[in-house]
């Protein structure tokens, strides 16, 4: 019974982490129509950084938000320098994409050295939820509430503000919301930045529970792909209903049949690309 | 072409272990294993304007299906070599049917997320992969009592399967289907209207791409008697793209030199400063943003110029 709770546990902790990443992902690709393939090592920056920042702000809370407000900076810089730069050329963003990425993960592997480097949880979160006899991992159900948080607030953003109108407006028809006067290419940096920042505060909210290593960006970008490519592009909802759905084949999947776990996990992927290529919420195909 | 070029080609390949040390010997080797894995993706991503990050799948899945047959099953060369294509091809089957479901960028991520099905499983799946250790203590083939353990027969071993290789890539896209494959790539809807199955000819690419690839990783496993789960990292597909848009996507000779430039530069990127991943980021960025149309193209291009300036007149 314990087992199975901290099972269930893991796999909704595991899926508001694919949340935060999946998100960002998501919103990028559908406005800007690029797969951000850095987005991994977005993810393991913010983690380093993340770690650093503690050294010197002792709440983790803190550093999340330093951490996240980096990262959002720097996908800021790629995206107004380099990114801006190719224009119209998705397949070469794409690939700059993936050549940043293979530079932050090997500075990284520079600065904070080969060996896995674990985040202590905030003191007061490290003892475990006891309720009716069966003892909870507090630090699972915080991070769970965050990316609910996280999603809420992404959804009245979306949903509620003028932003969000604007970026609907672009992911549905970028053309058309150009020629109403929409200025899309400053959405691009905005929503670049959300998603970095998004996927950096990530990175350390998740700290205690996967630690920074290298190899964490190439562990995460597949989750963030399959995650949207399941949901859906674009969408929220999608990305919600994903991270979810691949948090628990992922632990579950780990948890019973640890060798082919990885083939299990992309099952579900294959079955939607097979039989509905736009994913599950999804307005346009990948 | 004039037939002198090819001459003074085929004598320099023909003539190089002669020349050269065991190390340089060794290194087009490996340039040649690198130019088959580069040409077949180049089939792809250059004449099926199919971009790929998944191509180390065939790589590693023929590597590992030839060197898990001898280790576990005892079996030789000569079976586990047609059995490790065939089982990749038909993988190829099964992945270019999804993957194709999606074109660009779809396509795109299908493929880098397939890969890493079998990248994560060449990790966790321990008792049959040996996980992060690797399967070690494989051998080369023998073909009719000839070793192949030192350089040089390596060597021509390699040179001719490279050679039979572009040869057969080079027909395939010279042949009718080739220049139907460049349709789909131009004019998708054009080549569906003309009654041309486009899924189909983008099938039967992907799957052709795929047994050259899967070719090149027997190759890759015989040269290193070992093979390692990183050969199916999203690295090594990167490394394979890498070398096709640098020499240049969508000509024959382009990812041949790319796969050089990529192997030479990944050597002494080793050697010297051990940040062979982080000069592989930088070339990307510099490639996509100064260079996009590669290095032949590049080359050609100045080559043309300079001959139309020093024409008389």
């Amino acid at each position: 019974m314990q087992y199975w709770i901290i099972q269930t546990l893991n796999s909704l902790a595991l899926g508001g982490l694919l949340f935060l990443l999946a998100a960002g992902f998501s919103l990028i690709f559908g406005l800007m129509r690029i797969a951000n393939l850095m987005h991994g090592a977005l993810y393991m920056l913010g983690a380093y950084v993340g770690i650093s920042v503690l050294k010197y702000v002792p709440n983790l809370w803190l550093a999340a938000l330093i951490g996240g407000l980096l990262v959002a900076a720097f996908g800021g810089l790629i995206e107004r320098f380099i990114l801006r730069a190719l224009a119209g050329n998705s397949l070469g963003q794409v690939l700059v994409t993936l050549g940043i990425s293979f530079i932050i993960a090997d500075a990284c592997l520079v600065v904070w050295g080969g060996d896995p480097i674990p985040v202590p949880a905030p003191v007061a979160l490290q003892r475990p939820l006891v309720l009716y006899g069966v003892a909870f991992p507090t630090y699972r159900l915080v991070v769970l509430g965050i990316a609910i948080a996280a999603a809420i607030a992404l959804h009245l953003l979306m949903d509620r503000t003028r932003l969000g109108a604007m970026i609907r407006a672009g992911v549905d028809d970028m053309q058309m919301a150009r020629a109403v006067g929409i200025p899309v290419s400053r959405l691009f940096t905005i929503v670049f930045c959300l998603g970095a920042g998004l996927a950096g505060a990530g990175g350390i909210i998740g700290g205690p529970i996967m630690s920074a290593y290298p190899g964490l960006d190439a562990d995460m970008l597949p989750l963030a792909l399959i995650v949207v490519m399941l949901g859906g592009v674009g969408s929220l909802l999608g990305a919600f209903v994903g991270s979810f759905l691949i948090g628990a084949v992922y632990t579950f999947g780990t948890a019973l049949l640890p060798d082919l776990a990885y083939v299990i996990l992309f099952l579900p992927m294959i079955f939607v690309i097979a039989f509905r290529p736009r994913g599950l919420f999804g307005r346009q195909s990948v | 072409m004039k037939p002198a070029p090819w001459i003074v080609l085929a004598i320099a390949l023909a003539g190089f272990p002669w020349l050269a040390g065991e190390y340089y010997v060794n290194l087009a080797s490996q340039i040649f294993i690198a130019a088959i894995f580069a040409g077949s993706l180049n089939l792809l991503v250059g004449y099926g304007g199919l971009p790929s990050l998944g191509h180390a799948s065939w790589v590693g899945l023929a590597a590992y299906a030839s060197a898990w047959m001898s280790l576990k099953l005892g079996l030789g060369h000569w079976i586990t070599a047609p059995i490790a294509l065939l089982g990749t091809s038909l993988v190829a089957c099964a992945f270019g049917w999804i993957a194709l479901r999606a074109t660009g960028l779809g396509f795109l991520m299908i493929t880098l997320a397939l890969s890493q099905v079998l990248w994560g499983t060449a990790y966790r799946w321990v008792s049959v992969t040996d996980g992060d250790n690797g399967l070690r203590g494989l051998t080369r083939p023998a073909p009719f009592g000839l070793t192949m353990d030192d350089a040089t027969s390596f060597y021509y071993f390699a040179l001719a399967v490279t050679v039979a290789a572009v040869w057969l890539m080079a027909m395939f896209v010279a042949s009718p289907f080739g220049a139907a494959l460049r349709g789909t790539r131009d004019q998708a809807r054009r080549m569906s209207a003309l009654g041309h199955d486009v899924g189909r000819i983008r099938w039967v690419t992907y799957v052709y791409s795929g047994f050259w690839g899967a070719v090149s990783g027997l190759l890759f496993v015989y040269y290193n008697k070992y093979i390692h789960p990183a050969s199916l990292s999203i690295t090594a597909s990167a490394e394979g793209l890498l070398g096709v848009i640098a020499g240049g996507s969508g000509t024959l000779a382009g990812p041949l030199v790319g796969a050089a430039i990529i192997v030479l530069l990944k050597n002494y990127a080793s050697a010297y400063i051990e940040r062979w991943n982080m000069l592989m980021g930088f070339v990307f960025v510099f490639i996509v943003l100064f260079m996009p149309e590669g290095v032949v193209p590049g080359v050609r291009r100045l080559w043309l110029r300079l001959k139309a300036k020093w024409k008389p007149g």
